[in-house]
C-alpha cells in the first residue's frame, strides 16, 4: 500500500472513544455496528430453526426478576427441556434478560453487557418496571423505559412475574426468532446514534467505549 | 434504662427524653456534646451496639435532624440519640473512631443528605449514586417526579376518566349535584 | 477458643518478601509495578451474592485489598416514600429484599400501627408470626443453595431452590402472590388461612425435613466443604459489636443476641426455642448454625401451626386509609430476618405522608465493613464462599 493511501485511512479513520484516556483509545474498536443481512431463504429458515431452540442467557440478575430465574432452572419449571441455558459470560450468551428496574448504575452495564454479546442477541424485559417504570415510575434512579436504551424483543409483564409468563415468554420469542422477525440487533445498528445520545443523557461520566466488540 | 439515662445526665445536657417503650427510649442531646455522650454510652453503660445512623430533614425549621439508634445487650433495650443540626452548613463530629462501621453511615449521609463529617474516611466516595450532578437526593426539596419526568422519557398512560363525571356528561345531564359530605377524618 | 489448629491457614505463612513494605497496617499498593492485578468481581458475575460487585487487588491469587461497590439496585424508597401515603408505603416496602419480603412488610405495618396506637387481634398475630417464620424457612433455603453453589455443589442449590418452590406454593395459597406477598397490611392480615392449610404445611415441613437429611450429609459433612469453609473469615466476638454485626453471623461467634428471644414480638413469647449460638465464629461454623436455625424454623412452624386459634378477627378496624394522619413520633421496629436484625426507622409529623422511612438492612455492614476486612489475605476462589457465608443482600442495603 503506498504511503499516501495510508494517510487517506488514517484521516477517514476517527476514533469515537472520547470517554477513554488517550492511552486506552486505541484498545477498543472504534467501529460501528453493521446490520447483518439474512442470508439466502432457506438457509435463513434453518439457522433461525436451529437459534430458536437454543437460547442461552447472561446470567446478570439485575434486578429483582433474576430470583424467579433460579426456580426456572431447577425441577419444577425446568428451562432446561426448552434449550435454555445459563452462561457466566457475555459473550457466549445471546438472550440477554433484564430482570426488572435498571437503575442507572446497572444500566451503564446493561449497555456494555449487550454490546458485548455476539449477534444474533434478544433481549427479553422482565416486569412492569422496564415497560413504563412500574412503581417507581417517580423513581430519581430509576429509568422508565428501557426500549430507550437498547432494544427490546419481547416484554413479559407482571411484579414479579411468574415463571411460568416467564417461559411463554420465551416461547414468544422463539415463535419470534423462527419467522425471522427479532431483529433487534439490526435495529441497534440502524439507530446507531439515537440510542448513544439517550444512553449518554443518563450517564453522565462516559468512561468506557462507545463500542464494545 | 431510666438509672442509665439519668447517669448520662452527669455527664451532657440531656434536652428530651422519650419513653416510646419499656425498651425503646428517644433522649435529644446537644450537638457539640454527642461524641462524649456516644463515648459514655458505648464504654461506661454499655450500649455496644450502633444499629444505625440516619437524619431527618426538617426543611421547614432549616434544620437535620440525627439519629444514632444505640442497643445495650445486656438490658436488650434500645436507645435512640437524636441531635439537631443547621441545615445550610450541615456538618456533624465524625464518630468513625467509636464504632468501625460507622464511616459507612456518614459515607452515604454526606451522599444522600450532603451532611459532611469532616476526618470519617472515604466520606466523599461515590456510594451509591454513580455520575450525579444534581443536589444530594434525599433532601426534601429534590422533586424526584419532575427529576424523573425530565430525565427518563416518560411513557404516556392511558386517558381516564373520573367515573362520575363522565356518567353525568354522557347520559344524566340535568342530575343534580349531591352535597358532599366531610369525613371525619378528612 | 478459636480453632485455628483446624483452619487450613494453620502452617499458612505469607512469604512477606515479596509484598510491599507496610505503611500504617496497610500495605502500598502500586499497580504500575506489575506486581498486583484488579480485578471487578461483579455485577456481572455468577459468584456474587446479587447485582454488587468487589473490587479486589490481588497478588497471585492473593488478595491484598477489597472494596464493595453497591448502589445497583438503587431505587430510593426513601424518598418515594415520603411522596406516598402510609397506606400506599406498604406495597413497595416488600421490594426492599427479594429473598425474604416479609420481614419488610411486618415492620412497616408495626412502626405505623405503634406510631398510631392500633392493636391487632390475637389471630392477626398469630398468622403474621406463620407468615414470618415460613419466610425465614424460604430465606435459609435460598441460602444453603447459594452456599452449596458458592463452592461447586451446584446440585445442593438445585434441591433447595426446588424445595423452596413448595414453600412458595403455600405463600401462594396463604396470600396469594408467590414472591411478594403484601400479607400483613397495617391492622392486621388480609386473608385467613384456606381449609386444609395445616395439613399442607406439615406435608412440606416433612418433605423438607427428608431433604435436609440428604444435605446435612452430603454438604455439611463433605470433606471438600469442611476444608474450604473451615478457618475461612473468622469473627471474633469483638468485632461483633465494632462492626454491627447482627443475626446469624454474630450468634457464631458466642453473641447471644436474637430478637425473637431478647426482644419477643408478635407471638414469639408463647413459642419455645432456644438461643442457638456457636463460639469458632469462621464460615463452616455459620453454615452449621444456620442449618440449625433452619431446623429450628421448621419447628416453630408446626408449633405456631398447633397453636392458631380456629375462630377470631384478623383485621382491627382502621381509619379511612386514603386521609389516615398518624400521630407525629419517631419509633424503630426490628424484626429477626435470616440475616439478623431488619429494622425500620419511622418518623411522622402528623400529617397523611411518612416524614422518613429507613430501612436497617440487617446485611448493612456484612458487606462492606466487615468483607472488606475479611477479604484480605484470603484467595479469589474462597472470595464468593466468604460473601455469602456473610448472607449479604445488596437490595437491602442501597434500598
Amino acid at each position: 500500500m503506498k504511503e499516501k493511501d495510508i494517510k487517506i485511512i488514517e484521516k477517514e479513520m476517527k476514533l469515537a472513544n472520547e470517554g477513554l484516556p488517550e492511552m486506552e483509545r486505541d484498545l477498543f474498536a472504534d467501529d460501528r455496528p453493521s446490520r447483518i443481512e439474512p442470508l439466502n431463504k432457506y438457509l435463513e429458515q434453518f439457522l433461525n430453526w436451529a437459534r430458536a431452540r437454543s437460547l442461552w442467557i447472561l446470567a446478570y440478575g439485575t434486578g429483582c426478576g433474576a430470583i424467579e430465574l433460579r426456580p426456572l432452572m431447577t425441577a419444577r419449571f425446568d428451562a432446561f427441556r426448552y434449550g435454555i441455558a445459563g452462561r457466566p459470560t457475555p459473550r457466549q450468551a445471546n438472550v440477554f434478560i433484564i430482570g426488572g428496574y435498571a437503575s442507572l448504575k446497572t444500566i451503564k452495564r446493561i449497555v456494555r453487557s449487550y454490546e458485548q454479546m455476539q449477534g444474533p442477541k434478544y433481549v427479553i424485559a422482565l416486569g412492569s418496571c422496564t415497560i413504563n417504570g412500574g412503581m417507581y415510575y417517580d423513581s430519581y434512579n430509576t429509568i422508565n423505559r428501557i426500549d430507550y436504551y437498547i432494544p427490546v424483543d419481547i416484554y413479559v409483564t407482571g411484579c414479579m412475574p411468574r415463571p411460568e409468563s416467564l417461559i411463554a415468554g420465551f416461547n414468544g420469542l422463539k415463535k419470534k426468532i423462527q419467522a425471522g422477525q427479532c431483529d433487534g440487533m439490526n435495529k441497534y445498528a440502524d439507530n446507531f446514534d439515537w440510542y448513544k445520545a439517550n444512553q449518554k443523557q443518563i450517564i453522565k461520566d462516559w468512561n468506557m467505549p462507545d463500542y464494545n466488540w | 434504662m431510666k438509672e442509665k439515662i439519668d447517669r448520662l445526665r452527669k455527664m451532657v445536657n440531656v434536652l428530651q427524653v422519650v419513653e416510646k417503650h419499656p425498651d425503646l427510649y428517644f433522649i435529644t442531646l446537644e450537638g457539640n456534646q454527642l461524641v462524649m455522650a456516644l463515648g459514655y454510652l458505648k464504654n461506661t453503660l454499655n450500649f455496644k451496639h450502633l444499629a444505625f445512623m440516619q437524619a431527618v430533614d426538617y426543611l421547614e425549621d432549616n434544620k437535620f435532624m440525627l439519629t444514632y439508634m444505640v442497643y445495650n445487650y445486656e438490658l436488650k433495650a434500645n436507645l435512640g440519640v437524636n441531635v439537631f443540626i443547621d441545615r445550610e452548613e450541615s456538618s456533624m463530629f465524625s464518630i468513625h473512631r467509636l464504632w468501625e462501621h460507622a464511616w459507612q453511615y456518614q459515607r452515604e449521609l454526606y451522599e444522600m443528605f450532603g451532611i459532611d463529617f469532616p476526618g470519617s474516611p472515604r466520606v466523599d466516595e461515590p456510594f451509591i449514586m454513580e455520575s450525579w450532578e444534581e443536589m444530594p437526593p434525599m433532601r426534601r426539596d429534590f422533586d424526584t417526579l419532575a427529576y424523573s419526568q425530565k430525565t427518563y422519557f416518560p411513557r404516556p398512560g392511558r386517558e381516564t376518566n373520573d367515573p362520575k363525571e363522565q356518567m353525568k356528561k354522557a347520559k344524566y345531564p340535568n342530575y343534580p349535584d349531591s352535597p358532599k359530605i366531610r369525613r371525619d377524618d378528612e | 477458643m478459636n480453632k485455628i489448629s483446624e483452619s487450613k491457614y494453620k502452617d499458612f505463612v505469607a512469604d512477606r518478601s515479596k509484598y510491599p513494605e507496610m505503611e500504617n497496617g496497610k500495605p502500598v499498593i502500586d499497580l504500575d509495578s506489575h506486581k498486583f492485578t484488579k480485578i471487578w468481581q461483579g455485577p456481572q458475575h455468577p459468584g456474587v451474592t446479587g447485582n454488587m460487585s468487589v473490587e479486589i487487588i490481588v497478588n497471585g491469587d492473593e488478595i491484598v485489598d477489597a472494596k464493595t461497590h453497591v448502589g445497583y439496585l438503587h431505587r430510593g424508597f426513601e424518598k418515594l416514600m415520603e411522596r406516598r401515603r402510609y397506606i400506599q408505603c406498604f406495597p413497595i416496602v416488600c421490594r426492599i429484599c427479594v429473598p425474604e419480603p416479609d420481614t419488610n412488610e411486618y415492620c412497616v405495618s408495626a412502626a405505623m400501627e405503634d406510631l398510631a396506637g392500633i392493636v391487632i387481634p390475637d389471630k392477626a398475630a398469630w398468622l403474621r408470626t406463620l407468615n414470618l417464620e415460613m419466610s425465614r424457612v424460604a430465606g435459609f433455603l435460598m441460602w444453603l443453595g447459594g452456599q452449596a453453589g458458592s463452592l461447586g455443589m451446584g446440585a445442593i442449590g438445585q434441591w433447595t431452590v426446588a424445595m423452596r418452590d413448595y414453600w412458595l406454593d403455600l405463600f401462594e395459597e396463604m396470600t396469594g402472590g408467590r414472591i411478594y406477598h403484601m400479607y400483613m397490611i397495617p391492622g392486621g392480615v388480609r386473608k385467613n388461612l384456606p381449609l386444609g392449610f395445616k395439613e399442607r404445611v406439615l406435608q412440606t415441613v416433612d418433605r423438607t425435613y427428608k431433604l435436609l437429611d440428604d444435605i446435612e450429609r452430603v454438604f455439611l459433612n463433605n470433606a471438600i466443604a469442611k476444608s474450604r469453609l473451615k478457618g475461612l473469615g473468622i469473627i471474633t466476638p469483638e468485632m461483633v459489636s465494632e462492626y454491627g454485626i447482627v443475626g446469624p453471623t454474630a450468634r457464631a461467634s458466642g453473641i447471644a443476641d436474637d430478637i425473637r428471644i431478647n426482644q419477643p414480638y408478635l407471638k414469639y413469647a408463647e413459642l419455645e426455642m432456644k438461643m442457638l449460638t456457636s463460639n469458632i465464629g469462621d464460615a463452616y461454623d455459620r453454615t452449621e448454625l444456620r442449618f440449625q436455625e433452619l431446623l429450628q424454623s421448621l419447628d416453630l412452624v408446626k408449633q405456631i401451626l398447633n397453636k392458631i386459634p380456629e375462630n377470631g378477627e384478623i383485621q382491627a378496624k382502621l381509619p379511612n386509609v386514603l386521609h389516615w394522619k398518624i400521630p407525629a413520633g419517631q419509633t424503630y421496629i426490628k424484626a429477626e430476618s435470616t440475616r439478623g436484625e431488619h429494622g425500620f426507622y419511622m418518623v411522622s409529623d402528623g400529617s397523611k405522608y411518612p416524614r422518613r422511612v429507613f430501612a436497617r438492612g440487617a446485611s448493612y455492614t456484612h458487606a462492606i465493613s466487615v468483607l472488606e476486612k475479611l477479604a484480605v489475605n484470603i484467595t479469589i476462589s474462597d472470595l464468593a464462599a466468604l460473601m455469602v457465608s456473610l448472607h449479604t443482600c445488596p437490595p437491602e442495603i442501597e434500598r
